[in-house]
Order: structure tokens, then C-alpha cells, then sequence
């Protein structure tokens, strides 16, 4: 009976799951058959108001400003793992990596707060000079907005550097000693030990743990809301202002509440956020648990228990 | 693969590349670290200004004008909503957690659910909240609409794969030895469970919920479309409930710079409140026996 008990508790996680699914592709039906599910996908074009809801530009949003965090976030929580699981005296470990932790401990809505009223006013001269002087690359130049992707994905950079920084830690940690030291023994030096013996074996784990901070970075809602100026419209640099999936949803459900439709295109969007997080955690999972299950012996991923 | 040709003598090209990559990745961290020490900065220089006896013992006041009040309500509610979301989320967790463990360590089934808790840990609070507001919210469950104990629902779901994954983590630290001895003289197996297993793992149990708590404890996007915000302080969890971060949240946006003073001192709160937990659970887990 006590097995029994539990057993439920567990399939109760599972009918969840499947029953946030059906219970948003139901609300949602109202604006996609209003709309139509391709249409809705990929018009530019988001104008509630007019009952016109094509999401696309809040897809590219989402996806823009995802990887800018990326492109800024990964290098630097690898390298931090690395520093920490390779270099660092070991006295200094623990302190680095409760530091390091301590920014997953720092609400989204106060990153918000503190983008709006401290990075966007500091961070606009240097952005418009890096506009002004580098707008030969694609997607630079013009006048830089106040709120704009590329201050969302800076944050959300931050927001997502302890979860990757700590599961790569976890790969790097399998890596078995041997190989460490035979490179050492035939006189690589630390760098080329880690390059050559350390990165290509969790090669698969940091990529899983990469797609990790991807899922967070598109799912954050709260501190992009504030900072990306929420204008529905396609940016054409990195400086402009634009709009994510989840942002558009904590700005407009007060004003949806009345209106099917666009209440349904919220909760579409809602459906799309959370089947994109869901196939991208589940791909990530089971590369960050088929690089730590390769190592000596299985070990325990404490997937989210931090961040 | 790179590793079988021979590497070059040790040149002084090799030395200066190790020297620049491990200065690189010491830089990085410190790049790493900034954020923290100017979020931290910022909070203490703008927040602590905001920090008075009024400023905790008085509600908003919702004037277009004049006196704004303190964050009495939003600092109450947040931890209001936290406790019943921590009852919802904790008996649960801990029973599935126990599941995969004691029981699941084998069998499709239990691989199915440890995928999915772990899938879950990724799903976007925002998503929490909004399957919340279409079920519990709209349908109009326990006679009103938006209600501080929706809040907790949304609060428990976003916790409990966080909380099932550390407690397996933790159930796993319990060694087999202790389980089979309790077993070999004849106690049933959930006595095991509850008198042997249970109470070993206490402490790293504690340590994880405790975390889960301080995760939701910030979490904005969850209580925007189930708890909202009201003004006045209430106890009574059928109520629409107040929240430092959706109180944070929306005097950010407003243009009146008393709101905004109050926001930084709000978050300055919060951020008191999440370290505290974090740190009561980090002095939890020291007690435990297990590593």
C-alpha cells in the first residue's frame, strides 16, 4: 500500500504534465482557428487591437535575444568550471563556486530592476559607440534604443551562467583522473591537458548543459519584460527594441482576460514556449546524463536543485 | 584525434599558450563575479535608503499622489504564499523522490518519471502560472477569481520538480547497508523507509526543499496572473495576495520615483529573504552525516 502511495505521487507528476498540454491546446484553439496555427507561427504582424496575432516577431525575440546570452553566457560559465575544476588553488574552490551560485540566488524581477535603472543608462554611450564604429557588421549600427535585445540577452547571460557553469562543472568532474594525468605524464602543460584530454570527453555534457541555459534563457519572463522595450515589431540591430513570447504574455493577460481570442493567441504562445523548453530540456538531459553516466560510475545530477 | 600525434618539445610557444589560456579562464571567472558584486552594490546603495520602520510596517497606499507606503502586505503575502506552496510542494517531492529510490530504481516506469521531473525543472515558471490562470483562475475555483492560495499552487508546481530531484539525490546518499540491515531484522519495508531512511537523509532533504523555497520566494512571473496585486495586508489566502516581486515588478513600471525607491528597497528585502533561506539551508545540510 505504501508503494502503491508513492507510485501514484509519481504518475501524478506525469498526468501534470500531460494535462497542462491538453489544458493549453484547449484554451488556446479559440485564436489558433481564429488565426490559423502556421499563421499564427509566422506572421509579422502582432496587433491585438485588430485582432491580428501573428507572432513571429516575438519568436525572433525570443530567439535573438537567446543567443546573445549564448554567445556571451557559455564561453564564460565554461570557462569558470573550468577554472574551477582545474585551476583554481583548492582552497579558493568552494568560495568560487558558492559565488558563482549566489547570481542564481538573485530574483529575475531584480536583474529587471537593476538592468532598467543601472545598465540601460550606463551601457547606452558604449553601446552607441560600439554601433557608430562597428555598423559595417551585419545587424550593428543606427541609433541605439534605450530597452533593446541586446541588453535582455547581456542579462539573461548572467541569469543563466550559474546553471551552466554548474552543470558543466558536473561533467568536467567525470572526467576520469587517468587521462588527466597520463596527458600530464607525457608532458602536456595544464592548457593542453585540459584541451586535449578535458574538452573533447564532457564535449557532450557542456553542449547539454549549453541547451540547459538555452531552455532557461527563452522561458525567462520577467527581467526581459523590463528591459526589452516590448514593441512588437522586428528589430533590424541588435540595439533596437523588440518583444519575446513570454514577455507578451506577462504584459497583455490583464487585457486579454476579456477577449477569447486574444487571451487564446496568449496561451498559443504560452503552448509554443512550453513545448520549445520541453523538447530542448529533453534533448539536453539526455546528453548531460549520457556524458556523466560514460564517467567511472553513475553519478547524481543535482539537475536544478541551485538555480 | 590530436592526442596521438606527439606534442612539440616544450617550446616557449607552448609555454606562453598556457600561460594565456590559464589567465584567460581566471579572467572569465572574475568577468563572471562583476555581476554579482555591482548587483549587490547597487541594492545596498539604493536600497537601504528605502529602508525605514514605515517602510515594513505599512501597507501601499495606491495614492496617485503623496505618501506611498511600505511593503507590510507584499512582504507578508510573499512569505505566506511560500509556506503553503512549501506544504503542497514538500510531502509530495519527498514521496516521489522516495519512489525512484526505494522502489524505481529499475523499470520503465520510474525512468519515465525521473525524465520528466527532470524535464520539468526547465518548463518556464511563466508557463506554471498560466496553466494556473486558465484552470484555477478562470474556472473560478473557491468562489473568486484571482486568490493568494492559486498563488502557492502555481509557487508548488514550479518547486516540486526541484524539490523530487534533490530528495532522490539525497535518498541515494543513504547507504544500502543501513536499508538491508533494518529489512534483514524483519521490519516491513515502509517502517524502513520512515524510521531508517527517511531519518538519515533528513537533513540533505531539508537543504534541498529549503532551496526550492528560496527559488520560489523570488519568482515573479507565477503570481502576476493567479495571486495579483492588492494593497492592503490580508491573511486570509482566498484573497488576491500581495507579493514583493509583483509589488517590485509594478512599481518598476510606474514613473513616480517614490515607487521606484521603494522597489529598490523592496528587492533589497527579497534578496535579504532568499540568502537567509539559502543560508539556513546550507547550515541544514552541515548537520548531516552523509556526503
Amino acid at each position: 500500500l505504501f508503494r502503491a502511495t508513492l507510485m501514484t505521487l509519481a504518475a501524478l507528476i506525469l498526468a501534470l504534465i500531460a494535462f497542462f498540454f491538453v489544458y493549453l491546446i484547449n484554451k488556446a484553439q479559440p485564436a489558433l482557428s481564429h488565426q490559423g496555427f502556421f499563421s499564427f507561427l509566422f506572421t509579422n504582424d502582432w496587433n491585438p487591437s485588430k485582432e491580428v496575432f501573428g507572432a513571429w516577431p516575438l519568436v525572433v525575440g525570443t530567439l535573438i535575444t537567446a543567443a546573445i546570452a549564448l554567445v556571451i553566457g557559455v564561453p564564460i560559465a565554461v570557462a569558470t568550471a573550468l577554472f574551477i575544476t582545474e585551476l583554481a588553488p583548492r582552497r579558493v574552490r568552494q568560495p568560487l563556486v558558492v559565488l558563482v551560485e549566489l547570481l542564481a540566488a538573485v530574483p529575475s524581477v531584480v536583474y529587471g530592476l537593476w538592468g532598467i535603472f543601472v545598465l540601460i543608462p550606463k551601457l547606452k554611450p558604449a553601446s552607441q559607440w560600439f554601433a557608430d564604429t562597428f555598423d559595417f557588421l551585419p545587424f550593428v549600427g543606427g541609433n541605439v534604443a534605450g530597452p533593446n535585445y541586446f541588453i535582455a540577452g547581456l542579462i539573461l547571460a548572467i541569469m543563466i551562467l550559474p546553471i551552466v557553469s554548474a552543470i558543466s562543472r558536473e561533467v568536467i568532474s567525470t572526467v576520469p583522473p587517468d587521462l588527466k594525468e597520463a596527458s600530464l605524464a607525457l608532458g602536456a602543460t595544464r592548457w593542453e591537458m585540459i584541451r586535449m584530454a578535458v574538452l573533447p570527453y564532457s564535449r557532450a555534457g557542456i553542449t547539454g548543459a549549453a541547451m540547459l541555459g538555452l531552455g532557461r534563457a527563452i522561458g525567462e519572463t520577467i527581467a526581459v519584460t523590463l528591459v526589452i522595450g516590448n514593441s512588437p515589431t522586428i528589430g533590424k540591430q541588435i540595439f533596437d527594441q523588440g518583444y519575446t513570447l513570454a514577455a507578451v504574455i506577462a504584459n497583455e493577460f490583464g487585457e486579454a482576460a476579456n477577449d477569447k481570442v486574444h487571451a487564446g493567441a496568449l496561451f498559443a504562445a504560452g503552448l509554443v514556449l512550453f513545448v520549445l523548453t520541453l523538447l530542448i530540456n529533453a534533448a539536453a538531459r539526455g546528453l548531460v546524463r549520457r556524458a556523466e553516466n560514460k564517467g567511472t560510475k553513475v553519478k547524481a545530477v543535482p539537475g536544478g536543485t541551485v538555480a | 584525434m590530436s592526442a596521438t600525434t606527439a606534442l612539440a618539445p616544450l617550446t616557449g610557444r607552448r609555454r606562453t599558450t598556457d600561460k594565456v589560456m590559464r589567465g584567460v579562464l581566471a579572467v572569465a571567472t572574475l568577468i563572471a563575479l562583476i555581476p554579482l558584486v555591482l548587483v549587490i552594490y547597487y541594492l545596498l546603495k539604493k536600497g537601504l535608503g528605502a529602508w525605514s520602520w514605515d517602510f515594513f510596517t505599512t501597507d501601499p497606499t495606491g495614492n496617485f499622489l503623496g505618501d506611498q507606503g511600505g511593503v507590510k502586505s507584499a512582504l507578508l503575502g510573499t512569505i505566506e504564499m511560500v509556506l503553503l506552496a512549501s506544504l503542497i510542494a514538500i510531502p509530495i517531492g519527498w514521496g516521489v523522490g522516495l519512489y525512484l529510490v526505494e522502489f524505481g530504481r529499475k523499470g520503465r516506469f520510474a525512468a519515465t518519471v525521473r525524465y520528466f521531473v527532470d524535464v520539468m525543472t526547465g518548463v518556464p515558471s511563466i508557463v506554471f502560472g498560466l496553466f494556473v490562470y486558465v484552470t484555477l483562475v478562470l474556472g473560478g475555483w473557491g468562489g473568486s477569481s484571482f486568490a493568494g492560495w492559486k498563488g502557492s499552487v502555481a509557487l508548488a508546481l514550479l518547486m516540486l520538480p526541484v524539490v523530487t530531484r534533490s530528495a532522490e539525490v539525497v535518498l541515494l546518499l543513504v547507504p544500502d547497508g543501513l536499508r538491508e540491515a533494518a529489512l534483514a531484522l524483519g521490519t516491513p519495508r515502509w517502517r524502513v523507509t520512515m524510521k531508517v531512511v527517511l531519518p538519515t537523509a533528513l537533513p540533505g532533504l531539508i537543504t534541498g526543499s529549503l532551496l526550492a523555497v528560496a527559488r520560489a520566494a523570488g519568482e515573479t512571473a507565477p503570481l502576476l496572473f493567479t495571486a495579483t496585486i492588492v494593497n492592503g495586508t490580508t491573511f486570509n489566502l482566498g484573497d488576491r495576495m500581495n507579493s514583493l516581486p509583483v509589488q517590485i515588478f509594478t512599481d518598476v513600471g510606474s514613473p513616480n520615483d517614490q515607487l521606484v525607491q521603494r522597489a529598490w528597497g523592496a528587492a533589497l528585502a527579497l534578496v535579504c529573504l532568499i540568502l537567509l533561506t539559502t543560508l539556513v539551508a546550507r547550515l541544514a545540510s552541515r548537520r548531516s552525516r552523509l556526503s
